[in-house]
Formats: structure tokens, sequence, C-alpha cells
């Protein structure tokens, strides 16, 4: 992989052939915790995988184990096949962006993006000219005298992501790099690096706890939970078909109800909704809110009460609890106002939808 | 203007009550130096500090001088080459061990000098056999001493600045950990070092038990030696020494604001 030169010739740059990246059993425990329960996870040269799961699921662990940073109690972790889990950190070629700004705050922008190759034994005036094209990468070569003091938080990451992938490193392992940006910052950041990730094709890992983050930019999402993988899978396939409902509520904020599969079909409060793969007997139906609407007397649907509803802008989110005492959420027109307590109607669409065996 | 606080009246009552409990013992020893025999004011006694026909009376406290400021080198070596990579070593990978630490840096400073000589007098002994009775061996005790007030300068620099994330930073770039140590984290704790050495340099030269009890001569020790003959002389070298200590004061406030503009 090679660095381009000036960030307009950037476009016409090839992507790399990236690093194949296996993680194979890998146990980590702290003070009698095991925080990963023999965690697999093989990432193709040049993929961008997230690892997404709520705090404390041992997806920071993970990385941090990737990097070097922890070591590991049993397991192996391959780049291109050689083994690096006894490799120090500094020795494992790796470009990592952390949450917190990890900028040195006693050397300007051009300093620090050239830190890691000045570490590698690159001369200074090359160095300088490499971390000035680096700059430009991320669109802040004017910035390049400043001290990291004089940025603001997102250029600040964006430097931080310069310095990781100037050194062209093997793996791009990026720690929840945009939880302290704002909003809009956060959004233009991700796609940012995103696009960067796919022209230099870096295999990339990036852990986050935001499911927008990653169904946005990865090409596969592992979701975890507990110390484990509970699914890995496209962001189609997390979204479409969850395998649990802890993924389901995770990613897409699926509601969860009860139905009874019969065959290929299965019946949600009197409609019968077709099945994504064919189920028998109780099951747990994962429905979307954008699946869910608001029903007339007619139709076959449940009564419901409101319980909240939030505005979100484009469309209303709203949270309706059904005679059975399901919480259901459903998606529909920010010009529809329903209030807390209101009684209502709602159906589901004739969309296959994927269901579990209720156990 | 903070209305909670006092007046700029009673601001200005406190300034003038405090600035005279110190000055007054300044001044007063002062208008001492310059007093002459015959009643009147002059520069006589000062400007004889420095004739060498009268150097052989206070020679004892240039001699004193030389011994503290090698003292105070060594001291800061001390604080800068063991104490700073112990503080960097226990906060980065020994967290744990910390709260054990800090009690045992803080000690020296509930312990009494003359406590402490008692339990370093045999120590003193395997010392002198094995480095000599030079008084720069002193600076082993006062690395003790200086322990307290080194650490809680280096200590609020390492709790200022993430040290974690740069040290990781740092190592995910490549850098090895003299390099980390050298090149990313000793800067970052400049401030603290800096005002711990000052704070050494000030502690050293204001040490007389220590010395005392152990029969080194260093500079406080020599001021009483010479005030027995010469009360003058140690009057006018405490005033320079406080003159001193005030700079290194100046200085640390200095290098702190200094660094607290480039980072804000």
């Amino acid at each position: 992989m090679t660095l381009p030169q000036t960030a307009d010739n950037m476009l016409l740059a090839e992507a790399g052939e990236g690093t194949r990246v296996q993680l194979q059993s890998i146990v980590k425990s702290y003070s009698g915790t095991t925080v990963l329960h023999g965690v697999d996870l093989d990432i193709a040269p040049g993929e961008f995988v997230s690892l997404l799961g709520p705090s404390g699921c041992g997806k920071t662990t993970l990385l941090r184990v990737l990097a070097g940073l922890e070591g590991l109690d049993s397991g192996a972790v391959l780049l291109d096949g050689g083994d690096v889990s006894r490799v120090p950190t500094n020795k494992r070629d790796i470009g990592m962006v952390f949450q917190s700004y990890s900028l040195f705050p006693h050397l300007r922008v051009a300093e620090n993006t050239a830190f890691g190759l000045r570490r590698r034994g690159i001369g200074k005036s090359e160095a300088a000219k490499r971390a000035l094209d680096a700059l430009a990468l991320v669109g802040l070569s004017d910035f390049a005298d400043r001290y990291p003091h004089q940025l603001s938080g997102g250029q600040q990451q964006r430097v931080a992501l310069a310095r990781a992938l100037v050194t062209e490193p093997k793996v791009l392992l990026l720690d929840e790099p945009l939880s302290a940006l704002d909003a809009k910052v956060r959004v233009q950041l991700r796609d940012e690096i995103r696009r960067i990730q796919l022209r230099l094709g870096i295999t990339t890992v990036f852990v986050t706890h935001d499911q927008e983050e990653a169904l946005a930019v990865s090409d596969r999402i592992a979701v975890m939970n507990s110390g484990r993988i509970e699914q890995i899978g496209t962001p189609e396939q997390l979204y479409t078909t969850p395998s649990t409902a802890g993924v389901a509520a995770f990613v897409g904020l699926s509601s969860v109800v009860s139905g009874v599969a019969e065959g290929d079909h299965v019946v949600v409060w009197g409609q019968r909704l077709p099945l994504q793969s064919p189920a028998d007997g109780p099951v747990d139906v994962y429905l979307r809110p954008e699946n869910v609407h608001f029903a007339s007397e007619a139709d076959a649907a449940t009564d419901a009460l409101v319980q909240e509803s939030t505005f979100l802008g484009s469309m209303r989110r709203t949270l309706v609890r059904t005679e059975s005492g399901e919480l259901v959420r459903l998606q529909h027109s920010p010009g529809i106002h329903p209030a807390f307590g209101d009684r209502v109607r709602i159906a589901v669409a004739p969309e296959p939808v994927a269901v579990h065996p209720r156990g | 203007m903070n209305r909670l606080g006092p007046s700029l009246v009673t601001r200005w009552v406190i300034g003038i009550v405090v600035g005279a409990f110190f000055a007054i013992p300044l001044i007063s020893t002062f208008l001492y130096t310059l007093r002459q025999t015959d009643g009147s004011l002059g520069f006589e006694r000062w400007a004889a500090l420095f004739d060498p026909t009268k150097s052989a009376a206070i020679k004892p406290i240039w001699m004193g001088l030389g011994n503290s400021l090698i003292l105070a080198a060594v001291t800061v070596a001390i604080v800068l080459l063991l104490l700073a990579p112990t503080m960097i070593l226990v906060n980065l990978r020994f967290a744990k061990l910390k709260p054990l630490f800090e009690f045992a840096v803080l000690l020296p400073i509930s312990i009494p000098a003359i406590v402490l000589v008692v339990g370093l007098a045999p120590i003193y002994l395997q010392i002198g056999r094995a480095f000599g009775t030079g008084t720069w061996t002193l600076a082993f005790a006062y690395g003790i001493t200086v322990l307290p007030f080194a650490y809680r300068s280096i200590q609020a620099s390492i709790d200022a600045a993430d040290l974690r994330t740069l040290a990781e930073a740092a190592r995910s770039l490549g850098a090895s950990w003299p390099t980390v140590v050298l090149r990313v984290l000793a800067p970052n704790l400049r401030q603290g070092l800096l005002a711990a050495s000052l704070i050494s340099i000030a502690v050293v030269l204001g040490e007389f038990t220590i010395a005392s009890l152990l029969n080194r001569q260093v500079f406080q020790t020599a001021m009483v030696v010479v005030q027995k003959q010469d009360p003058y002389a140690p009057a006018i070298f405490t005033l320079l020494a406080l003159l001193f200590v005030f700079l290194l004061l100046l200085l640390i406030g200095r290098v702190a604001r200094g660094t607290g503009k480039a980072r804000s």
C-alpha cells in the first residue's frame, strides 16, 4: 500500500491488498473475571469490520488485544497468517486512533503526523514531506504548523487518523474515534474514514456502540455481548435477519413479539406474515419499526396504548404497549401526533420477518 | 466579581498583615547587616564577603554552599532519574500499587528529621564503606526528604496529562519504551519535573538537621559555624539564600503559567 502524494491524485490511487487479520479463540480475563470467551474473528484483506455492542461487552478489549496493548490468556492473533500474539505493540505495524484525542500536545501537527515515520528511521525531510501528504489526505495540510490545542475536536481526530495512516500500517484500528465529537462532525468524519479506507484498501477494525455508525460504514459487523460475538454479518444481514433477540434489539431497534410459526408464515395479532426461513411452533418475532403502522378498526391488528412519541425530523417514532403487554416501536409520518395514553390500533406490513424459537 | 469573596478592603488588610509577617523579619535582618559599629548604615559588611583579605572567616560558608549545590544536583538527579520513571511506571503499569507507593513517598514528611537520622545512621556506615564519607553522599538522605514535595509536583502533571493514551498512541506508532518516556511523556510532564527539581534544590539548600547530625558540612551548618565568629555574614547569606529561593519560586510560577498558556 502506498499513500498518494497529494490529495488530488489520491483519487486515482489504487487500493492496496490489505492484510488478513485472524483472531483465534481469544480468551482474556481481568482479576479472575473473563471478559472475552474464546472469540474467533476472521477479517479479509481490505475489509472494514465493526465491533458493535453495548458498554462492557468486550469490544474495546478485543481491539486492544489485537493491538497488543493487552496480553491474552489464550488464543492467537494472526496478521497475514503470522502469529503476532507475543509481538509488542510497537513491532506489530498497526495504526490506531483512540477515543480521546491522543495527539502529543507538545508537538505541532506536522511533527505529530511524522512521529511514526521518524520511529521507523525515515529521515526528517522525507518524514515531513510524507506527513504533509497524509495531512492533505484528511484535508488539513494548512494546519501543519499548529499545536493540537489550536484545533477543534474533529480536526484533532483527523490528524490522529493521518498520523495512524502515514506509516502505511497493516491494520487500522479505530477505538470509538467519533464518540467525543458532536453529531454533525461525527457523520462527516465517519464518511471520511470510510472514503479513505476504501481508497487505501487498508484492513480496518472499528469499535463503536453506535449501530447507525456501524451500519453506515462497515463491510461486516460483529455484534458482541458479554465477551462473545453473537452474530457477524453484513449490515443488511444483521438488520434483516438478526440471530438473537439481543442483536435484534441492538441493531435497528427491533421489537420482539410472540407469534406462532406455521411453516412458511407466522401469525402475529391475527395477521399472517411471510417468514424469511421456515419455522414451526411458538416463536419470537422481530418487527422493525418501519414495518409497523397504525391501522383502522377493520384491519387485522391489535389495540395498544401509546407510551411515548418522539419527533425525529422527517419522521416520528412511537412506542406503544399492546393488550398482551408487549412493547412495540413504530415509525410513522411526523404529521401524526399520538399522545401518551392514546388508544390506537397497530398492524404489521406483510414483509418477510425473522423469527427465533421461543425459549 | 465573586460576591461571596472578601471585599476589597478585607483583601488589602489580609495582604498587608501577611506581607508584614514575612517582610518585617527580612527587613530587620537586612537593616541588621547594614548596621555599622558606630550606629550608621552601610554596605561594608556586604562588600567584605567578596574581599579576599577577609575571606578566610567566611570560607566555610562558601565551601558549604559548594557542597549544598553538589548535593542539590545529585538530589535532582535522583528525582529525575529514579523517582519520575518509577512514578510513570506505577501510573502506567502498576496502578494498583499507587496508593501504597503514595503512602511510602509521603511518609518522610511525617517523620521528624532526628528520627530519620537515627534510622539512617547505620545505613550511612555502609554507605561510608561503599562510597566514602564525601558530603555528596548526603544526597541519598535528601533524596528521601524531598520525596513528598517532588512526588506532589510530578503527580499533579501526571494527573493533568492522559499518560496512558499518550503512551499507547506512541507505542502504536512504533516507539520503544525509552522513546515513549523521553520523547512523549517527559515533555508533557515538563512543568512537574521542573517544579520538582526546583523544590528539591530549595529543600536541599535549607536543610540543616540531617547534615548536622551526620556531621557533614553544608550551607546551613557552615552558617552556624561562622555565626559564632561573625554574626553578620550568615545573616547576609540567609538573605541571599532567601532571594535565590524566591527567584526559584518565581521561575516555577512562570513555567507553570507558560505551560498553562500553551495548552489553553
